[in-house]
């Protein structure tokens, strides 16, 4: 880390410091028309200064929120930095919300200007501009499409970029001023969070927050000006935003935009990523995409991914953490390097990967050491939102599938009698925007942050979640019920791509399932299983006895943990649909909402615990349009094995 | 419609073409004009001379009564190699791609006719054809932004999905940088999402490019959303000719679809 950056308070005085001393060096990536095209240090710099003059003439000030609503895209990451060299706040918005979801933020941050990335976007706040009375300019990026549009408020990012570089031009003392006047306490953008309960609420980080955590990471876990980052998730992600914004401004490394969501895997294969942070989901796609070629692969192909990846099992994570391990087996993992793990490595662009972490939501621990054993450092780390994210990271010496690592430098830790986990850290946010309330409930007078997770440090230090504390729960026999825990288990099986867990305050725990239909299909395909569409496949006999294998082999497992053995899962049903976020079901990070679909699915709910062989059911499902229509089916209700305690043998 | 270029002068006229196959009547003394910008459409049942109507345009069949004039100019003795130099591209019913080539080479292909360099020029790869190679293919990637195929650029075409390959097909006639595009049933054979989407394609192109667009449809609801005028076959005359509205409503035209006893 260069001189002086720790008088560097906020980010665009970071921005300009890079600017400064490795003006030349790469700061962002994007493949347009095929070819990677760089923005360097000093171009992304340039860019949000003029920017900034632009927004500045058209009346954002200082203490005014501006909303941001696109994909990764260099221009996206510099209307941040632009806002905030005005000292205006960003509130960066999920790309894919649906209009009605936008409204709130909006109404709530009383947003003046957005800057958007295209048409799809222009249209949604169009939409609902009634219900919007503050927003009075919308700049977008994209022109396709708009050049009819004649509404008032919209006016090309381009122009008002050309009118900020005139403006720069004749006058940057102006701006340098702005920069200048910007302080560490100062808010530094507002992050909405998913929301899943109730409305969203915006969650207000300083400066200070952001660029202290990041720092302490970056040093902690060496990251240098070296380093790559694809950015593919939302930038209204929090982690997205730490990852591809405030670390890169802290650190200096560079980051990469994908070309379009389709083409993430390609992209990520030619930049070949050092320093990588994706929510469980993607690494579970990305694995459920080599099974099913796996299985599509010629016999000795097979024979081979299967001998190499059981002794990756036995002793890659050993050989990563530096353990002693003999030398038969580690020259065997060798050679599996050289024909297994090394090309697995180069197809998911994981190559050149020092550090990956994962975190939002728990991972199936057999996920977990799958990409540890083949030798990418996976890790997971602790945080939210409220905290600037950093609060527990598993350290590269020692990782424990279970745990979340020990506290980051600078965090402390805490549990209430209820096992909810209590934070005190500098990352700490300052407050919920204008909901004093809600920010009272969560933040308490010493300044501990109440997590709303459960669970307990072990004997190293580690911090282990469980559940979330409201979510954890109890069958009428006192068995601890973890539902997150058991539908993390079951979505580890490829077929399974959700599951929903219900038990508490029952006897016995029954589930919904979600198959993948990717690999069901595939699967089904196989076995020359003919099936019109999702809701046919789902109501199969023969998928009902393949998710029955993996509930059983779960039940086995299960099993063996003395405290929740009781909770195996008796009785299961494939939904007739896949949970969606535009129907609710799902939050927009697409963690299942467990309680809304309690509600919405309690016929199905009863039926699992009375005892019936199908139920009928009709819903209403919400396409991508905004339309809504109805389907019904009778659904079948299937009873799966379960396994006594003490006597537990491995199924199948 | 509210667009990027006004529809304009009369840029493609057909005057009283008939075509003949030995006693087969395909067309029968058909006439109507063409403008240049809009979207216009020709419909009619099966064997109604939709095709043949096309493939003369192209230049593929040559009407043995009638004229047809393209920017004023009449022409006569036209094969569908001078049809593409004038500027009039078409894609295929039933698409004609080839299926071992990946997108990106086959949308390349489109640029065949604005290649100047010579075969031993680009055998040998010399500074005139890498200069070539490279502009044709900004002009392609530029199309395959705009068409949104970016993820199956280096997929062989056989591998992808109709509705795909469809679009590719669109992709690669784009590439010629036609003033008129001739399509064969764009939709055919889609689900709706991919009629959708072929839709608000076959609009951008309009929109963006200003490209003329002829289009030969089955789905009456796809015609009647995206076309400006509307003309009608049926047994290889024109039965009707105008806008949606008025086509819709035209009794002559509802025979031939829903069908009366022919007399």
């Amino acid at each position: 880390m260069s001189e002086g950056i720790e008088t560097l308070d906020t980010f665009p005085k970071l921005l300009m410091h890079h600017a400064r001393v490795r003006g030349d060096a790469p700061a962002i990536r994007e493949k347009d028309l095929g070819i990677w095209q760089t923005w360097t240090w000093r171009e992304f710099a340039d860019e949000a200064r003029f920017l900034a003059c632009g927004l500045a003439e058209a009346g954002l000030k200082r203490g005014d929120h501006l909303a941001l609503v696109g994909a990764n895209r260099p221009r996206i990451y510099a209307a941040i930095a632009a806002g905030q060299c005005l000292g205006a706040i960003p509130v960066p918005l999920y790309q894919d919300a649906v209009a009605t979801e936008m409204a709130f933020p909006l109404r709530n941050a009383e947003v003046v200007h957005a800057i958007v990335e295209d048409q799809e976007q222009v249209d949604k706040l169009l939409e609902i501009l009634p219900q919007c009375p503050t927003l009075k300019h919308i700049y977008y990026d994209d022109t396709r499409g708009l050049r009819h549009y004649r509404q008032a408020e919209l006016q090309a990012y381009d122009a008002l970029l050309a009118r900020g570089r005139e403006i720069y031009r004749r006058d940057p003392a102006f701006l340098e001023g702005e920069i200048a006047k910007g302080r560490g306490s100062d808010t530094a953008a507002l992050f909405f969070t998913s929301g899943t309960t109730g409305t969203p609420k915006g969650v207000v980080l300083t400066y200070t927050n952001l660029i202290e955590r990041s720092k302490v990471v970056a040093d902690w876990e060496h990251i240098t000006d070296q380093d790559v980052v694809l950015a593919f998730m939302p930038p209204a992600w929090i982690g997205q935003n730490i990852f591809s914004y405030a670390q890169p401004l802290v650190a200096g490394y560079c980051i990469c935009c994908p070309e379009s969501a389709e083409t993430v895997t390609t992209d990520m294969r030619e930049i070949g990523p050092t320093y990588y942070f994706a929510p469980p989901r993607v690494f579970e796609a990305l694995l459920t995409q080599v099974s099913v070629r796996m299985d599509d692969a010629a016999a000795p192909k097979r024979w081979l991914y299967h001998y190499f990846m059981e002794v990756a099992r036995r002793v890659g994570e050993r050989i990563m953490e530096g353990k002693p391990v003999s030398l038969i087996e580690r020259l065997r993992y060798w050679l599996g390097d050289l024909v297994v793990y090394g090309p697995l490595r180069n197809v998911l662009g994981m190559s050149r990967i020092r550090i990956a972490y994962t975190g939002g939501e728990a991972i199936g621990p057999d996920l977990f050491v799958f990409y540890r054993s083949i030798g990418v450092n996976l890790k997971q780390l602790y945080g939210s939102t409220e905290t600037s994210v950093f609060v527990c990271i598993q350290p590269n010496d020692k990782v424990k599938p279970d745990t979340v690592g020990p506290a980051v430098p600078g965090v402390e830790l805490k549990f209430t009698p209820q096992r909810e986990l209590l934070i005190r850290s500098p990352g700490l946010f300052k407050e919920y925007y204008k909901n004093p309330q809600a920010t009272m409930e969560v933040k308490d007078a010493e300044g501990w942050f109440h997590t709303g997770d459960a669970g307990y440090i072990d004997a190293d230090g580690h911090l282990k979640i469980i559940d979330r504390a409201k979510d954890v729960g109890a069958l009428t026999d006192g068995t601890l019920f973890a539902p997150k825990y058991l539908e993390n288990k079951l979505k580890f099986f490829p077929y399974i791509k959700e599951a929903v867990c219900f038990g508490d305050k029952n006897d016995k725990v029954c589930a919904f399932i979600n198959i993948d239909m990717e690999a069901v299909a595939n699967w089904a395909e196989k076995r020359n299983l003919a099936y019109s569409g999702y809701v046919d496949l789902a109501s199969r006999d023969e998928v009902y006895a393949l998710v029955r294998e993996c509930v059983e082999k779960v039940n086995a497992d299960l099993a063996q943990e003395k405290e929740i053995a009781n909770s195996q899962i008796h009785r299961f049903l494939i939904l007739h649909k896949e949970l969606d976020a535009d129907d609710e079901e799902l939050t927009r990070t697409r963690k299942v909402r467990r309680r809304f679909i309690g509600e919405k699915y309690a016929p199905l709910v009863a039926a699992l615990y009375d005892g019936n062989q199908s139920v009928h059911i009709e819903a209403q499902v919400r396409y991508e349009d905004g339309r809504t229509g109805k389907i019904s089916a009778d659904l079948r209700i299937a009873d799966a094995r379960t396994f006594p305690p003490a006597a537990a043998v491995r199924a199948a | 419609m509210d667009r990027g270029r006004p529809i304009g002068e009369v840029l493609l006229a057909v005057e009283g073409v008939s075509l003949a196959f030995g006693g087969v009547k395909a067309l029968n003394g058909v006439s109507f004009d063409v403008y240049s910008h809009e979207v216009r459409a020709i419909i009619g049942p099966n064997g109604a001379g939709k095709s043949s109507m096309l493939n003369v345009l192209n230049g593929v069949y040559h009407p043995q009564q009638g004229r047809i004039r393209f920017r004023g100019e009449e022409f006569r003795d036209m094969d569908s190699h001078h049809a593409a130099s004038l500027g009039i591209a078409r894609t295929f019913q039933n698409i004609a791609l080839f299926k071992g080539m990946s997108v990106l080479d086959n949308i390349m292909t489109g640029r065949n006719l604005k290649m100047r360099c010579n075969f031993l020029e680009q055998a040998l790869w010399l500074g005139r054809a890498r200069r070539e190679e490279r502009e044709h293919r900004r002009a392609v990637e530029q199309i395959i932004d705009f068409l949104e195929i970016q993820h199956i650029r280096k997929t062989p075409v056989g591998r992808l999905p109709y509705g795909l390959q469809k679009r590719v097909e669109l992709a690669r006639a784009l590439a010629a940088e036609p003033t008129v595009l001739l399509l064969d049933e764009p939709m055919a054979g889609m689900n709706l999402e991919e009629k959708q989407d072929m839709c608000r394609f076959i609009l951008d192109v309009n929109d963006h490019y200003g490209t003329t667009i002829v289009l030969i449809e089955h789905d009456m609801g796809v015609v009647m959303d995206i076309s400006d005028r509307v003309v009608v076959l049926d047994y290889g005359r024109k039965i009707a000719d105008g806008t949606p509205e008025q086509v819709r409503g035209d009794q002559k035209v509802i025979d031939a679809y829903l069908g009366v006893a022919h007399a």
